[in-house]
């Protein structure tokens, strides 16, 4: 399994490559690589509805508890033949669609990370590698979001997507480490057997929230939806399988994948039901206003999300059941819908549902693909939706007390569904064709049989659901754990409340078809009230943002370094400062000082009448000399009080210092500005504050009791251990060998920065004078 | 500050000081100093010789950049952590040693190779800053 979640990655490595090759007329071939992995996971089928769980264990980091810890049971199954199938289809219909583009490979490339990185969310079974997957997709969705990069709208659109993605990302990373911490383990099959520790714990909440917030942000749930239309800038084959069958279904998974660990409380079940049924609301009220195909397609894939969220709080067997079918009936109508979008762009130029129509008679397959996606959008017999609609009546229905409140949701939601399946599917294609589009003629077969085979699919499924029942429902409804009873899937259930209901839904939603025509006037109107949609606070908030990050950064990073270093030094101050006198331990015990010798005494003054000349001399040599002065004397400090290795390399240094100093300050003019003394008083008081505070922490790192068992173990294995006898170097090549080495990169990185900045300069001084001479 | 003294002085230095150095280094198992103080006092040697000679004397007389031995040096230390590996199927730093002393120099072991990688960074890093920032001041 691992093989075939990085072929995904490995096709768009070797792209780099080979791009130019597979850019011409070999595009189709990379249609092959989603093949593979779709017959790949077909021939599972059997072996997960015997009941069997397929899995593999790779160790990764041990130590963190990050395995690779891969499981193929059944609503996995459902997900990975979704994007390998819908995957397969959409790579053959770009060829097509985006043929002799610039970028076509790019394109590629993007698409067959993203599809590796769906089917690493989806087989995963450690909290931690779900997580990273989750990423690569928000990652590579940013690409293909973003992948008409000349337009602005473009770019915001992806930046927007990425920015709610990768924000529900790290929710999930923290829900997914606290979760970790409760349950002890981060693999999740194994969090099914702690759900009572899990569910009792403090973090419960904490944990289903942050949870929450990352799959409503991935699924385009109230009040983060609002990336979801901004991202139909992408062209239509990156529409059709991000929103159809895998990234924002994704958070669907999440959700679905631990209800069995986390679900069935109170908490759990009542958010999604609210949040869901306003999803679902909000989003199928908006596609009324809506005349760009696109546009209503983005809010009826909203509107689905809803229902699937609300199913998913509904919690109960029949709720998951009908789930389990919506997922699959929404991606087969959703992706022929998208396609035939394409086509029509494509083709006509245009997806202003306002000037289409009359196009069956240029384009009768298409118009075929449509209809037959329409009617199993708007829920009609004999299609797979209607089996899917019947589904989420009966589940409502048998919700508890509030059902006739949830059934009039769904019931409300289903109708303008209905309406904006018609819209997109049929009236495209019927009425009288407009002179300008007479000359449209079909495309490629590559383009029009992708969406007719989902859409045949789509009716197929409905006549015979014994084709999926057993293959592919059933062990999925079994995987999140609701093991009694076998399903039945059903079209014609006989005369009852809810064929009531459908027909209901059926007829107000075809009389709204024929009374409301969409026009450009409600949208317009509709677009007033877009200053208090979360999109645009969202926007004003990242404006905000923006602003005072750099006024905040423009303060801080003001570019005179003496600002830097008095910035530093005052924070060091304050913060140790505050934590030093608050618990002060140290003592001054005069009785264990030693006498002070003549000599030290001589040292001490040489050096206070070096940093007294260096702060008042006039001269920035006689300064930086001065400053020599000091370094030496703390060396020969070092010397009495036995430490000739430090006093050596004080010594080097302090020479090469000076030398650097004086290389710097003998090319500045002689004339010296010196700051006035109010500056001066500051820079001193704060001098003083920071030599004060240094000196406390000296007296304080004395008074910790002396924890002498690492200095005894250095002196007495330095000479046993390493065949050395002086313990300094010892510890520097051998027993801390590792941080020496890290040193001595790090120096060698500082070098090579002042090289590449001095070298850098060097030649835009160049660059400059060149410029002068033309 | 081309002086006479400092010049005829500085030519007889630069040998002197080298040899110091690597004294220096070699030694530092035993007595104060190693690798570190070693490269520092190789550099004050190099850097004296360019003040009193003239930097383009002193890169002539390197032949080299100094910045190679940065790369040069970190691949001594590296490879000196890496060789219990190969070598004894230690753990990645383990201390290795030949079994006789050598005459003058002592013990050889990884430690030893590890200290010179040390030596050539800190005479690299040094180098290349100072020269740098004389040749752009």
């Amino acid at each position: 399994m691992l093989a075939a979640i990085l072929l995904g990655f490995l096709f768009s490595g070797l792209l780099v490559f080979t791009g130019k090759f597979l850019k011409g007329r070999w595009a189709v071939l990379s249609a092959s690589i989603p093949f593979v992995l779709f017959v790949y996971f077909a021939q599972f089928i059997g072996r997960v509805s015997s009941g069997e769980i397929i899995s593999q264990h790779i160790v990764w980091v041990p130590s963190m508890g990050i395995d690779l810890r891969f499981v193929l049971d059944g609503i996995s199954l459902i997900f990975s033949l979704m994007i390998t199938g819908i995957g397969f289809l959409v790579f053959l219909y770009t060829s097509a669609y985006l043929k002799n583009h610039e970028y076509l490979d790019r394109f590629y490339g993007y698409l067959g990370i993203f599809m590796g990185a769906m089917l690493g969310i989806v087989l995963s079974d450690n909290v931690l590698s779900l997580f990273i997957f989750w990423e690569l997709t928000s990652i590579s969705s940013f690409f293909l979001i973003g992948f008409k990069n000349k337009e602005e709208s473009s770019r915001k659109s992806a930046v927007l997507a990425l920015a709610i993605t990768g924000f529900g990302g790290l929710f999930l990373l923290a829900g997914a480490l606290i979760l970790g911490s409760v349950a002890g383990t981060f693999t999740i099959s194994e969090m099914l057997s702690s759900k009572e520790l899990i569910a009792n714990s403090p973090h419960y909440i904490i944990i289903v929230a942050f949870i929450f917030i990352a799959a409503f942000t991935k699924s385009a749930q109230f009040p983060f939806h609002f990336w979801l239309p901004g991202a139909m800038k992408a062209p239509t084959p990156v529409s059709t399988y991000l929103h159809s069958a895998t990234m924002v279904k994704a958070g669907v998974y999440l959700l679905l994948r631990f209800t069995p660990v986390l679900g069935s409380t109170e908490f759990w079940n009542s958010t999604l039901i609210i949040v869901g049924s306003i999803t679902m609301l909000y989003a199928a009220m908006h596609t009324l206003f809506r005349t760009d195909l696109k546009g209503i397609l983005a809010y009826s894939t909203i509107s689905a999300l809803g229902i699937l969220v609300f199913l998913i709080g509904l919690g109960t067997k029949e709720a998951l059941l009908a789930a389990c079918v919506f997922i699959l009936v929404h991606a087969l109508y959703k992706a022929t819908l998208f396609l035939v979008t394409g086509i029509i762009d494509h083709e006509t130029g245009s997806r202003d549902i306002t000037m289409l129509s009359g196009l069956r008679k240029v384009l009768f397959p298409v118009a075929i693909a449509g209809f037959l996606a329409a009617i199993s959008f708007a829920g009609i017999p004999p299609s797979f939706g209607f089996l899917g609609k019947e589904l989420i009546y009966e589940s409502t229905l048998h919700y508890g007390n509030s059902a006739i409140l949830i059934t009039a949701l769904a019931i409300i939601t289903n109708i303008l569904l209905l309406y904006s399946g018609f819209l997109v599917g049929i009236k495209p294609f019927t009425g009288k064709l407009p002179e300008r589009f007479s000359k449209v003629h079909m495309p490629s077969f590559l383009m029009w049989i992708p969406p007719l085979i989902l859409a045949i699919l789509c009716i197929l499924f409905g006549i015979f659901p014994s084709i999926i029942q057993e293959s592919l429902i059933q062990p999925a409804v079994t995987s999140l754990g609701e093991n009694g009873g076998e399903v039945h899937l059903k079209l014609w259930h006989g005369f009852n409340t809810i064929l009531a209901l459908s027909a209901i839904t059926i007829g107000i939603g075809v009389l709204l078809y024929f009374l409301i025509k969409p026009n450009k006037k409600v949208e317009t109107a509709i677009k007033k009230l877009e200053f208090i949609s979360p999109k645009t606070m969202t926007e004003k908030f990242g404006n905000g943002f923006y602003y005072f990050s750099t006024l905040w950064t423009n303060y801080f990073q003001n570019g005179y370094l003496r600002h830097y270093v008095s910035t530093i030094i005052l924070f060091l101050v304050g913060v140790m400062g505050y934590t030093l006198l608050n618990n002060t331990r140290y003592r001054l015990v005069y009785s264990s000082f030693t006498a002070l010798t003549i000599y030290e005494v001589i040292t001490f003054v040489i050096m206070i009448a070096g940093i007294l000349y260096t702060v008042f001399t006039k001269s920035r040599l006689a300064a930086v000399a001065a400053l020599g002065i000091v370094g030496l004397t703390i060396s020969l400090i070092f010397v009495y009080y036995s430490a000739p290795d430090l006093a050596m390399t004080q010594f080097s240094i302090d020479t090469l210092t000076v030398i650097l100093f004086v290389l710097v300050l003998y090319r500045l003019p002689k004339y010296l500005n010196l700051s006035d003394i109010k500056t001066r008083i500051k820079d001193g008081v704060l001098s003083i504050a920071f030599g004060g505070l240094i000196s406390i922490l000296a007296l304080e790192v004395l008074a910790e009791p002396q924890g002498s068992e690492i200095s005894e173990f250095y002196a007495e294995n330095a000479y046993l251990l390493a065949k050395g006898k002086n313990v300094v170097n010892v510890i520097l090549v051998d027993f801390r060998g590792i941080d020496t080495f890290m040193e001595i990169t790090v120096l060698t990185i500082a070098a090579i920065g002042v090289f590449a900045l001095l070298k850098l300069r060097m030649t835009a001084k160049e660059r400059i004078t060149t410029g002068i001479k033309k | 500050m081309k002086t006479i003294i400092l010049k005829t002085a500085s030519n007889y230095l630069l040998p002197l000081l080298m040899l110091f150095s690597f004294f220096i280094l070699l030694r530092g198992h035993y007595l104060p100093g190693g690798g570190f103080v070693g490269g520092l006092i190789a550099a004050i040697a190099f850097v004296l010789h360019a003040f009193a000679n003239g930097l383009e004397n002193t890169k002539h007389l390197i032949r080299i950049h100094p910045g190679f031995l940065m790369p040069v040096g970190l691949a001594l230390a590296f490879t000196s952590g890496l060789a219990p590996i190969f070598y004894a199927g230690l753990p990645f730093m383990t201390g290795i040693w030949f079994p006789e002393p050598l005459s003058v120099i002592g013990m050889v072991g990884s430690a030893l190779f590890f200290d010179i990688g040390v030596y050539l960074v800190v005479i690299g890093v040094s180098l290349t800053i100072i020269f740098t920032i004389t040749e752009s001041a």
